[in-house]
């Protein structure tokens, strides 16, 4: 409850330093670029290895029923909606959010928090907000990317592997998938960008120890945010359902 | 200038400051000896708000740090510099622009005069043509150094020395000690620096304080703390680890 607390308060202290502080444009195109840019092997090949996966075990089991032209639905909603948003977030926990942590962790052990203080500078102004922004403005991105990936690739396995007809495979995908499954995806993703984000910068800055220290807290907030992922989505995935049908 | 009273400060059970008093006036060299893990560090800083009492005052040119926020805070530490025991220099920065920090930070104009004081800062810490390097080619010497600069560079009004030639061979602890002399003799500022380096003290203080068991225990001119017969700081500046016995 004690760190629930500390992360709303950094977030709560992130937003107000838009009041404060013009962002720095400078740190925010450089992890723009680290976040963005870099990142896209890891998400493409994610959502290229789970559109694939999705759309045989689909297949596997409509074709019990003959309803094999189904499958392209069921991977287009599952991956816009569920899939896409979920496992490209947990792949940048492990990938953005262990790095801000470790980075900010190495800072703080190393007195350049403090030194960065003494400067009369606000390690919120100048570290958090600059990574929160980029990864707010990278994860929906990235997530489409991921999700554009995942159901080419399903339908490459899907017509092309599996012989699914290609123009119903297409057809029901389209039929099927509505604009608010790709809102939901897309939203999501904003949310689980700020989790990502604010716990990771959080668990850099309270870092205590050495090496050992900045170790255990890359991993605290690895766990920690991506179990907050997985609670939140359930959460969500409730509440956007009832917001979009009603 | 620094009013410190009663100052406590503990970390889970282990109490590091049991009551600290101390005022510092403009203008003045003060130095701060004392043990190992004494709780200067700890002290040094309380005195820019890097850290908060438990209880007691520290104010500043008549603020209370104690009863701010960090936003607040931002304010009075724009009135020091701090070189820190390990530098501190942000590592994934040129020298150049650690040094400019402050001066990009508060976007001062143009970026000619913000070269020109990054040179002039690097003079005076006799590390000329180095502001493309990294933090990670220097050696420790040239680390304190940088980061001399980079709070001389900003012109404070009071500066704080971590154990400043910790680390350091005895050539490159005497050019800190020096440089240090330099930059409160010619800026005319504040200095107030920890340390247990006993020639260090000589030489960039004109009074001392010692921190004993969490307290001041003692105060005055260097050389009368220097040279004083009383058997805790005779102890601890001579380096003498047991009472000697008597002959």
């Amino acid at each position: 409850m004690l760190q629930l607390g500390e992360v709303s308060m950094l977030l709560a202290e992130t937003a107000r330093s838009f009041r404060h502080q013009r962002p720095a444009w400078k740190d925010f195109l450089a992890q723009l670029h680290f976040i963005g840019v870099k990142s896209q092997s890891v998400v493409i090949t994610t959502g290229a290895a789970t559109g694939m996966v999705l759309c045989a075990q689909t297949y596997l089991q409509f074709h019990k029923v003959k309803m094999d032209t189904a499958t392209g639905a069921v991977v287009s909603i599952g991956m816009s909606s569920e899939l896409g948003p979920v496992l490209a977030a947990l792949m940048l926990t492990a990938r953005v959010g262990a790095s801000m942590t470790a980075e900010l962790g190495t800072m703080k052990v190393t007195e350049q928090i403090d030194a960065l203080r003494a400067l009369a500078a606000h390690p919120v102004d100048t570290l958090v907000v600059p990574r929160f922004l980029a990864l707010l403005a990278s994860a929906p991105l990235l997530t489409a990317e991921s999700v554009v990936v995942g159901i080419f690739s399903s339908k490459l396995v899907g017509v092309h592997l599996l012989g699914i007809d290609s123009a119903y495979y297409q057809a029901n995908m389209e039929r099927y998938t509505d604009p608010p499954d790709v809102m939901t995806g897309l939203i999501k993703s904003f949310v689980f960008a700020a989790i990502i984000a604010v716990v990771g910068c959080h668990k850099g800055l309270t870092c205590q120890g050495g090496a050992e220290g900045v170790g255990r807290a890359t991993t605290d907030a690895v766990v920690a945010a991506s179990i907050s992922i997985l609670v939140v989505n359930f959460f969500l995935t409730l509440f956007l359902a009832r917001m979009f049908n009603g | 200038m620094i009013e410190v009273r009663d100052v406590t400060k503990s970390f889970g059970s282990q109490q590091v400051l049991r009551g600290v008093s101390l005022d510092i006036r403009r203008g003045e060299a003060v130095v701060i000896i004392g043990r190992s893990g004494g709780g200067k560090s700890i002290l040094l800083k309380h005195l820019i708000g890097l850290l908060q009492p438990d209880s007691g005052i520290v104010r500043v040119a008549g603020e209370d740090l104690a009863r701010m926020d960090e936003r607040s805070l931002l304010r009075v530490r724009r009135k020091f510099g701090m070189l820190f025991q390990m530098a501190a220099l942000f590592d994934s920065l040129t020298v150049d622009e650690n040094v400019g920090f402050v001066l990009r930070r508060e976007g001062v104009e143009p970026e000619a005069e913000i070269r020109r004081r990054i040179g002039e800062a690097l003079d005076v810490v006799e590390l000329p043509g180095i502001g493309h390097k990294m933090p990670s080619e220097l050696s420790g010497g040239m680390r304190k150094r940088v980061g001399l600069a980079r709070a001389i560079v900003y012109r404070p009004e009071i500066f704080l020395y971590d154990e400043p030639t910790t680390g350091l061979d005895p050539i490159a602890a005497d050019n800190i000690d020096r440089l240090i002399r330099r930059v409160w003799e010619t800026l005319h500022v504040t200095s107030i620096a920890v340390t247990h380096d006993m020639k260090s003290a000589r030489t960039i203080s004109n009074r001392i304080l010692m921190l004993h068991e969490g307290r001041i225990y003692s105060e005055g001119p260097t050389s009368d703390i220097l040279g004083s017969s009383d058997p805790v700081i005779h102890r601890f500046v001579n380096g003498i680890s047991t009472p000697q016995k008597p002959e």
